[in-house]
Parts: C-alpha cells; sequence; structure tokens
C-alpha cells in the first residue's frame, strides 16, 4: 500500500489549516490592541479633573472639558433606561410564559428585526416623530430613540432568561394557589433575575456609545443641561464634532473623551458578564 | 407548563376569586401591550418614512435610483452615488472580514485548546463593545494616514493599470472605510458562526474521526456543512451592520458623492449622507430626498435581517433534530 505519503499529505494539510486559523485570529486581535494603545496613550494625557466637569471653552482657548457632554450622556441613558426598560421586560415576559403562538412569533421575528435596523434610521425615525410635531431638538427626543434601541435586546433577553426558570417552579407556586401574575412576578422574575440584569447592562453599554441616532434629535449643546425639552450633548456626538473639527486640542479632547467613553462601556459589558458568570456558577 | 395549561382547561369552570382573575386578566393586557409596542414601532417606522418620503417619489420616480446627481443647490437629487459607495464599502468589507471571522469561528470551536476558548472569546467580543464614534476616531488619526502612505501607494504604483487601484490616493476613502468596517463585523460573524460550529451534533464529528479523517478533514466533512445555513446568516447579519454603520464609515470615507471605479476614491454612503445633511435641512425636496434614501437602506436592511434570522434559526432547529434522532 502507498498510503504512507497520502496520510502525510492529509496530516500537512491539516497541520497547514490549522495555522491558518492561528493566524486568523492573531489577525483579528491586532486592531483591537491597536485602538486600545491609542485610546489610552493619546486619551490619558489629556485626561484630567477640568475635563471630567468644565464646560467646553470657545476655540482658541485651551482647557475646558466635556462635563456637560458626560451628563447629558447619563441623562440620555437614564430617559432611555425610564421608557425602555419596563417595556422591554414586560414585552419578554409576555412571550415567554402567554405563549401565543403565532403572536410570540411574530413579536420573536418583528424584535430581531428591530434590533437589526440602522441606528441612524432610528434617528430619522423619531425625528420624524418627535423633533419636527415638537418642533425643537430635546433630550427627550434623543433619549427615545435609544430606548427603541435598546427595546428589542432588553425584551429577547429577558424571554431568553425566563425560559431558563424550570416549570416545576411555576407548577408549585400555581399548585399553592398564589395566582399566575404573582407567580411571574415574585417567583419567575426574580428567579431570572441576574441574567435579565445582565442583558439590561449589555443594552445599556450599547447605547451608551451610540451617535447617529442622537445627531438629529438630542443635537448638542454647549451648555449644561437645562431640561427634557431642550437640546442636549452627548460623549458620543462631542467626540464626532471635535474629532472632524480642524484644531488640535479638540483632537486631544476627542481621544480623552473616547477614553471615557470606553470605559464606561467596557465596565458596564464586562462587568455584568462578570456578575453574570458568578450567577451561573452559584446555580450550578 | 402544558400540564397546568391542561389542568386549566379542565377545570376552568371552577370558580376563582374575582380578584385573581382580575390581576392576570390585567397583568396579561399590560404585558400584550408591551409586546405590541414592537410591532407597533416597526409599522410606524415604514410609515413615517414613507410619508417623508413622498415629494421625492413623486418628483423623481424610479430615476432616483440611477440618477448621479446629488445638488442641493439647484434642488436636484439622485442615490446612485451613495447606493453604489454603501454597497461596495459594505462588500468589500465582507471580503476581508469573512475569511478572518471564519478562521477564528473554526479555532475557537474547533482547535483552540478549552482554557483558551473562553478568554479569547470574550476578546473578540470586545471588538463589539467599542463605540463605532472610537472607531471612527481611531480611523482618522491612525488608519487612514497609515493605509494612505503605505497601502495604497503600494497597490497604485504597482498596479496602478488596473481601474480599481488606479487614481490618486488620500488616505480616506472606500477602501479605509471598508477596512473599519471589517473590523467592526468581525465579532458578529465570528461570534454566530462558532454558535452554529458548536451545535453541530458531537458524534457526526466522532463518526469522521473513527473512519480516519484529520482535524481538518472532520472540520470540512462533518462541521462545516452543517453549519452552513447558521454560518450564511452570520454572514448577512454582519453585511446588514456594515450597510448601516454611519459613524465609522462617515469619518473616513471622505463624503464625496461620486461612483468611481478606484477603490481608494473618496465615496459617500447613505447612512453618511443622512448623518451629514439632515440636521441642517428643515422641509422641502432635500428633505424627502434623504428621508427617501433612509427607507431604501430600510428595505435592504430588513430582506437582509429576515433572511439571515430564517437561516440561523434553520441551523438551531436541525440541531436540535438531530439531538432527538439519537435520544
Amino acid at each position: 500500500m502507498n498510503n504512507g505519503f497520502n496520510r502525510r499529505r492529509r496530516n500537512a494539510i491539516s497541520g497547514l489549516a490549522y495555522l491558518l486559523c492561528v493566524l486568523a485570529t492573531i489577525i483579528a486581535l491586532i486592531p483591537l490592541m491597536l485602538i486600545l494603545f491609542y485610546v489610552i496613550s493619546q486619551g490619558a494625557p489629556a485626561l484630567n479633573l477640568d475635563f471630567l466637569t468644565q464646560l467646553p471653552k470657545p476655540v482658541g482657548e485651551t482647557g475646558g472639558g466635556m462635563g456637560n457632554a458626560i451628563v447629558g450622556s447619563l441623562m440620555l441613558i437614564g430617559i432611555a433606561a425610564v421608557v425602555g426598560l419596563p417595556l422591554g421586560v414586560l414585552a419578554g415576559t409576555y412571550l415567554a410564559e402567554f405563549r401565543s403562538p403565532r403572536l410570540s412569533w411574530t413579536v420573536r421575528l418583528l424584535a430581531d428585526i428591530l434590533s437589526g435596523v440602522p441606528s441612524i434610521i432610528i434617528g430619522v425615525f423619531v425625528y420624524t416623530l418627535l423633533v419636527l410635531t415638537m418642533k425643537h431638538f430635546s433630550a427627550l427626543a434623543g433619549g427615545v430613540a435609544l430606548a427603541i434601541l435598546m427595546l428589542p435586546t432588553v425584551a429577547r433577553t429577558t424571554e431568553e432568561m425566563l425560559r431558563m426558570v424550570p416549570d416545576t417552579l411555576r407548577e408549585a407556586s400555581l399548585a399553592l394557589g398564589i395566582p399566575r401574575w404573582r407567580t411571574i412576578v415574585s417567583i419567575i422574575i426574580k428567579t431570572a433575575g441576574g441574567g435579565i440584569i445582565t442583558g439590561i447592562m449589555l443594552a445599556l453599554a450599547r447605547i451608551a456609545g451610540e451617535t447617529a441616532p442622537l445627531l438629529f434629535t438630542a443635537l448638542s449643546s454647549r451648555t449644561w443641561p437645562t431640561g427634557l425639552d431642550k437640546p442636549v450633548a452627548s460623549l458620543p456626538v462631542q467626540i464626532y464634532t471635535y474629532a472632524i473639527s480642524p484644531y488640535e486640542d479638540w483632537h486631544q479632547q476627542a481621544w480623552a473623551g473616547s477614553l471615557v467613553l470606553v470605559i464606561m462601556v467596557l465596565l458596564l459589558s464586562v462587568g455584568s458578564k462578570l456578575y453574570f458568570g458568578r450567577k451561573m456558577r452559584s446555580v450550578r | 407548563m402544558s400540564f397546568i395549561n391542561n389542568l386549566r382547561d379542565k377545570f376552568r369552570r371552577a370558580p376563582r376569586p374575582a380578584r385573581e382573575r382580575l390581576g392576570d386578566t390585567l397583568f396579561r393586557i399590560i404585558a400584550f401591550l408591551a409586546a405590541a409596542t414592537i410591532v407597533l414601532i416597526i409599522a410606524l417606522l415604514v410609515i413615517q418614512l414613507f410619508r417623508g418620503a413622498i415629494p421625492s417619489i413623486r418628483e423623481f420616480g424610479a430615476g432616483f435610483l440611477s440618477s448621479t446627481e446629488w445638488d442641493p443647490g439647484n434642488d436636484l437629487y439622485g442615490a446612485w452615488p451613495f447606493i453604489y459607495g454603501t454597497l461596495v464599502s459594505s462588500l468589500l468589507a465582507l471580503l476581508m472580514a469573512v475569511p478572518l471571522s471564519l478562521g477564528i469561528a473554526i479555532f475557537l470551536s474547533q482547535f483552540a485548546p478549552r482554557w483558551l476558548r473562553s478568554p479569547l472569546g470574550f476578546i473578540v467580543e470586545l471588538l463589539a463593545a467599542i463605540p463605532s464614534v472610537v472607531y471612527g476616531l481611531w480611523g482618522i488619526f491612525v488608519l487612514a494616514p497609515f493605509l494612505g502612505e503605505t497601502v495604497e501607494p503600494f497597490f497604485s504604483g504597482h498596479l496602478g493599470s488596473i481601474p480599481i487601484f488606479a487614481g490618486p490616493v488620500y488616505g480616506v476613502g472606500l477602501f479605509s472605510a471598508a477596512v473599519v468596517l471589517a473590523v467592526m463585523i468581525l465579532p458578529t460573524i465570528s461570534a454566530i458562526s462558532r454558535e452554529s460550529m458548536l451545535n453541530v451534533p458531537r458524534d457526526l464529528k466522532e463518526a469522521a474521526q473513527a473512519l480516519g479523517a484529520t482535524p481538518w478533514e472532520t472540520i470540512r466533512m462533518s462541521v462545516l456543512p452543517l453549519a452552513r445555513p447558521g454560518i450564511i446568516g452570520a454572514v448577512i447579519l454582519g453585511l446588514g451592520r456594515a450597510l448601516g454603520e454611519t459613524m465609522a464609515v462617515t469619518m473616513v470615507i471622505g463624503n464625496r458623492p461620486e461612483a468611481s471605479a478606484s477603490i481608494f476614491a473618496p465615496a459617500y454612503t447613505i447612512a453618511s449622507v443622512i448623518a451629514n445633511e439632515f440636521a441642517e435641512v428643515t422641509a422641502g425636496l432635500h428633505m424627502a430626498a434623504l428621508i427617501e434614501l433612509a427607507l431604501i437602506l430600510l428595505a435592504i436592511t430588513l430582506l437582509l435581517n429576515l433572511l439571515a434570522r430564517l437561516l440561523v434559526q434553520q441551523t438551531g432547529a436541525r440541531a436540535a433534530r438531530g439531538k432527538d434522532k439519537r435520544a
């Protein structure tokens, strides 16, 4: 039999495929390292207390910060959470607990589709819906746009987490004569709480970095936020404005802003994963 | 759960306290309304964009899609340069991202030692968490100058006679946008493909191994064919993300409404022109044209997402069926 050569050839091909896969993984990690390196090395020197607490200075004056944008971002995320979280959690509950096959299938599919709609289109949508009717840009419009973006994620994670709760728990509770809605609210949702919170934090991390839907809903501002019906600055939009400006010290500030934003987003997403990981282990 | 429902149906006539029934009904209605909001949003989205686009549809008709004129000064609008820029930048990005993502997915699901899998997967997911405006910032100040000084002159110097590499290089342009997009969609494609490769039943792999297949042959003959619908779904989802990506692209594509053959030339995408011009117009044909562009992008991404979801669902279902058969 002349199989020795053939076998060696096949092993060589397999080894080559292995090497290519390792190479692909390494190549993919390079941009991540580069981005983190630049954000830290360019951003850290410009980052100080003034940057976090001061208003932006007019062009030409050095110093100043993005304090208003940081507060504005928190405000927008807050509005989005108030609008989007109850809707998302309740919609997820409906999908998991009241199973009417056809409607659930439709809602689930539409939620997946909604999460794939480009965020800039959500911005245009909210503009035609709220900004045109209220006749001015506002923090409220920006928050609603972000809420729409987080709604499908929150609904789908809630659904998946509720489905992981064993049916025996539901049956035990119902058998004790506890009404269905109490069973869901105080037993099922409470049991799945850790997972739902993780999903919520991931959704918040995603919308914290969104820029496109805010460009023509919350717009921007160079002063502290004054109200829900006024335009408001946000960290991502401020970074964008500064990045495409021709001024060197604004570029510095854009890097510092990116560092703050990346830290915020990573804390939310990494934190939620670690939290959830521990939660899962303790369940097991 | 169905056991309980059956019991409920059987004893439906048994009296239950009125308060309990009221609570259940109320809760059900509230949850239903929340779920219906999602349906309502999609419906309103389509209606609002369509209504906003009507003036432009009336004025330009189907010619809007093919016209290359974008001249707000004379109120003339055509979508072709933007459609071209959007499609070409996204397809170029796919060309770079798909082989890399498949390599990562295969490595993470088949080759990597167990202790390395979850930390590596986690790091790749970090790429997905970085906001797009930060990618854009890195794109303008680091990546585009780098590509403009090294990679692009090399190609246009040696292969400049081929139209796609011809012409002056600026750094900003289709190619830079495609590279940034490729980095951004890589985590999406690799995560979902890895998932569908992990879904392939273990006994199929073991069967191939028992027949003497090498690791790569096992992957090629038993893992990849079964994971294929999921992988295709992942690629389509990545494409959808690339088509709609706004900030990073706007910052590096050069924003010039021209459909030129060279991949190093500045271009423009649908999402970018909306980002740049929408806040400044207040009404009239210009706004209607921008909304019609949004409607076109929405139509493309809706179709792609629908297709991708159905494909991904299909692999999940097939894997589940495979498991049932064994039981």
